[in-house]
């Protein structure tokens, strides 16, 4: 194949292809997206890939198919991996008969998450391999390793990108993709697949029994090693060690991790060499803890005395700055320059056009004195907007809901997820409100896709992963069949019929559900949808700014009046918001 | 310490930072160079403030160090400024002179920096100020901004031109090839007349 300038996530599935991957599922989340998203285009496919609706549904899919003997694929974004703990911690009992990795990738910073939880804690607290990438090339050429070494020792891999190598890009050598089609086969083995409390107890040892022999081998591997160059050493792993191997000045040692668990005895003929140890790694101090187990009275360096962070992600500077505080570098080779002070910000923004402003808009002019609790989606940007109050976790806005509604909050409550995020983990939600009796108000988002995530389908959007036709899942009864007795779907660029259908449902008690359907703007625009754009008349415009607070960028507002720019899509809520009618059709040119 | 040569690219998300990143990447495969780089992916893309990162003959981390870009190229005047500080001294800075305002502007009424003001500050730098949205224009398309910029930028970096072009040939959709290469070469040109 050759040598090509490819995003890290690309470089993965593209190592998945040289893997001969036979089974893969997910489901979406930054930064892990982009893996699944370059499988499922591949032309003539000789596996099989579904965007699943949640994580535990995913793993649970890609489990049985790695039972099956075949190599299954499972990706997700950190916290999936939280919903995917049930399988996981269990799967690394029963084992695996064909290779069986799972991708998970953090995000240190928490570019695009709501924490910054540390995927190699999960590996340590199921006990399964995990292996943790430095450069974009290393990335692609430990997949096949994992896969490899999920077979060899029947045990699920975690792989564990961060948002540096997923969404980094650099010249990676790719090698050919392998076309062995494995058919799978299930053979029973009640004592291994089904984990009663007698069978379990004896599968539990053997997964402490193969512990050892995984140690060696990823030092074998090569995913860990080390040169000795002098008394001091600097211990780094995962991204961190490309940080530093930046700058690593002579005469200091450098030992790589880049897979767990690590082997001590090895770690520790490592320690004992030098005088001083300096431990460079992005969140938990899961490095750090060993090398201070092995150290005996050697000083180390690290996150447990102040020298490095918790929390955030490294880099250069940050690497230096550190390495001269515990006296490992002379002087930062980084000279700090401050940012201009004080430019406005730039957030990201709901689109020009986006269903949800206007959904939210009509919300907000019904409900004054709301409770507002949130999903997990394009809308937490509603924040801005001021009608998003809580948002903790996929499908917690109705959870939220419920459980400020029984205890004893007396404002209204209205929450919004989205379809995707219902589909995930949102009905189990809307059941127990419904049978325990809430009263709350729950607006479904319903934009047909997963949005932010880069628009990949769902069961809502009538195409699978592949983009083969499925049918479509029915929002309205799914809301019925849970018991709710008020379910309405409104369009939200009508603003006036969604205020009213609002209005009602501020009369009355228990469970409603409204559904407010468009499509997202830039699938619509993607699949050929025009609708003609709008202008301000200036000569009728007042300068009132009730455009300029709805908050769309298409509009401006200079010289005392209003402006439509080019991202203009035609919703025309505008038009309706304007008090004197200023807002026209632009006039074909 | 690397010796690599740091090109920052920003802008708003939606402005093709990551195509032109691209296509720099391209150049760099197309001569035999390493190199590596980072970028704006997920909800922060939204209309937000955007950043790539290319490291030619980059060996390590893909992120440039403040400080130590050799060239930013920006889509945009405010965000020229807001990542200036990522220059080194004598760094060179080529950006777009066009200006959206970020609505939280509007929002919340926040000081609107004008026009001239930023211009004025960007002049602390070896600044190189291009109209692409014009040029972009008359090379056919509003949309072949990104390829003005990266032209205009191209007399700053050690790619040869032919390499920068046969990648824009590569990475851009087929029926716009002739639009982009002008584009690129009119940019170009423009790059060299400051």
């Amino acid at each position: 194949m050759g040598r090509k300038y490819i995003l890290g996530n690309e470089a993965i599935a593209h190592a998945c292809l040289e893997s001969g991957v036979n089974f893969v599922s997910g489901y979406p989340g930054t930064p892990s997206s982009e893996v699944i998203d370059t499988l499922r285009v591949q032309p003539n496919p000789s596996y099989y890939v579904e965007w699943s609706v949640n994580e535990k549904v995913a793993l649970e899919n890609a489990l049985a198919a790695a039972w099956c003997g075949i190599r299954a694929l499972c990706t997700m974004k950190h916290v999936g991996l939280n919903v995917a703990a049930d399988p996981l911690m269990t799967s690394a009992y029963t084992g695996v008969t064909g290779g069986l990795v799972i991708l998970s990738a953090d995000d240190p910073f928490a570019h695009s998450s709501q924490n910054e939880q540390d995927s190699r804690c999960y590996a340590h607290f199921a006990r399964v391999p995990c292996l943790d990438p430095a450069t974009l090339q290393e990335a692609h050429d430990m997949i096949p390793e994992a896969f490899r070494m999920s077979e060899e020792f029947g045990i699920p891999v975690i792989f564990r990108p961060t948002t540096r190598i997923c969404h980094s890009k650099g010249d990676v050598e790719l090698g050919e993709p392998l076309a062995v089609h494995r058919e799978g086969e299930f053979h029973k083995n009640p004592r291994n697949y089904v984990v009663i409390p007698a069978h379990t107890r004896v599968l539990h040892k053997m997964l402490n029994e193969k512990q050892p022999a995984i140690r060696k081998r990823l030092v074998e591997r090569g995913f860990n090693h080390y040169v000795i160059r002098g008394k001091m050493a600097i211990i780094a792993s995962g991204i961190g060690a490309s940080y530093v191997q930046e700058i690593l000045p002579e005469g200091v040692s450098f030992l790589k991790i880049g897979a767990y668990p690590i082997d001590e005895e090895w770690l520790g003929d490592f320690v004992r060499e030098h005088e001083r140890v300096l431990v460079i790694e992005e969140l938990a101090p899961e490095v750090e803890e060993i090398v201070r187990q092995v150290a005996g009275n050697i000083p180390v360096f690290g996150k447990k005395n102040g020298y490095t962070p918790f929390e955030g992600e490294l880099s250069s500077p940050l690497v230096a700055d550190i390495m001269v505080r515990a006296g490992f570098m002379n002087r930062n080779p980084f000279k700090g320059i401050d940012p201009v002070q004080n430019l406005p910000p730039r957030p990201p923004i709901l689109c020009a056009g986006c269903l949800h402003r206007s959904a939210f808009y009509a919300i907000k002019k019904v409900f004054k004195e709301a409770i507002y609790p949130s999903d997990i989606g394009c809308y937490t940007l509603g924040l801005q907007l001021g009608v998003v109050d809580t948002t903790i976790c996929m499908g917690a806005s109705i959870t939220v809901a419920s459980g400020m509604s029984h205890a004893g909050e007396q404002r209204d409550i209205v929450c919004t997820i989205g379809d995707s995020t219902f589909l995930h983990t949102g009905i189990q939600g809307l059941v127990n409100a419904v049978y325990n009796g809430a009263n709350i108000t729950v607006v479904i988002l319903d934009n047909r896709i997963t949005a932010m995530t880069g628009h990949q389908p769902n069961p809502n959007s009538g195409v699978t992963a592949c983009g083969v036709e499925s049918p479509q899942v029915s929002l309205d009864a799914i809301c019925r069949a849970c018991g709710v007795d008020f379910v309405e779907s409104v369009d939200p660029y009508d603003i006036t019929g969604m205020v009213t259908v609002l209005q009602e449902v501020k009369k009355r008690k228990g469970v409603k559900v409204i559904i407010a359907k468009q499509m997202c703007v830039i699938s619509a625009r993607r699949s050929g949808v025009k609708r003609g754009r709008y202008m301000v008349n200036p000569d009728i415009c007042t300068g009132c700014g009730t455009c300029v607070r709805f908050g769309c960028p298409a509009i401006e507002f200079a010289d005392e009046h209003a402006r439509i720019n080019d991202l203009c899509s035609g919703c025309s809520v505008c038009v309706q918001l304007c008090p004197t009618g200023a807002i026209v059709r632009e006039a074909k040119k | 310490m690397s010796g690599s040569f740091d090109i920052l690219i920003v802008g708003i998300g939606g402005q093709g930072t990551i195509l032109a990143s691209n296509i720099l990447g391209e150049a760099c495969l197309l001569e035999g160079r390493h190199v590596k780089g980072a970028e704006t992916h997920g909800m922060a893309q939204r209309g937000g403030s955007v950043e790539s990162h290319i490291r030619i003959d980059g060996l390590y981390g893909p992120l440039i160090p403040p400080g130590k870009a050799d060239l930013l190229i920006s889509f945009d005047l405010l965000e020229a400024l807001r990542y200036s500080h990522y220059l080194k001294k004598d760094g060179k800075m080529v950006v777009n002179r066009h200006l959206v305002l970020p609505t939280s502007v509007y929002m919340q009424k926040l000081a609107v920096p004008a026009e001239d003001e930023i211009i004025a500050a960007l002049k602390e730098h070896d600044l190189c100020l291009i109209d692409a949205d014009k040029i972009a224009a008359e090379a056919g398309s509003p949309l072949s901004q990104n390829v003005v910029m990266l032209g205009a930028a191209s007399l700053s970096m050690p790619l040869k031109s032919e390499s920068l072009l046969t990648a824009v040939r590569h990475l851009v959709p087929k029926k716009t090839i002739e639009i982009n290469v002008k584009a690129f070469e009119s940019g170009r040109e423009s790059g060299g007349t400051f």
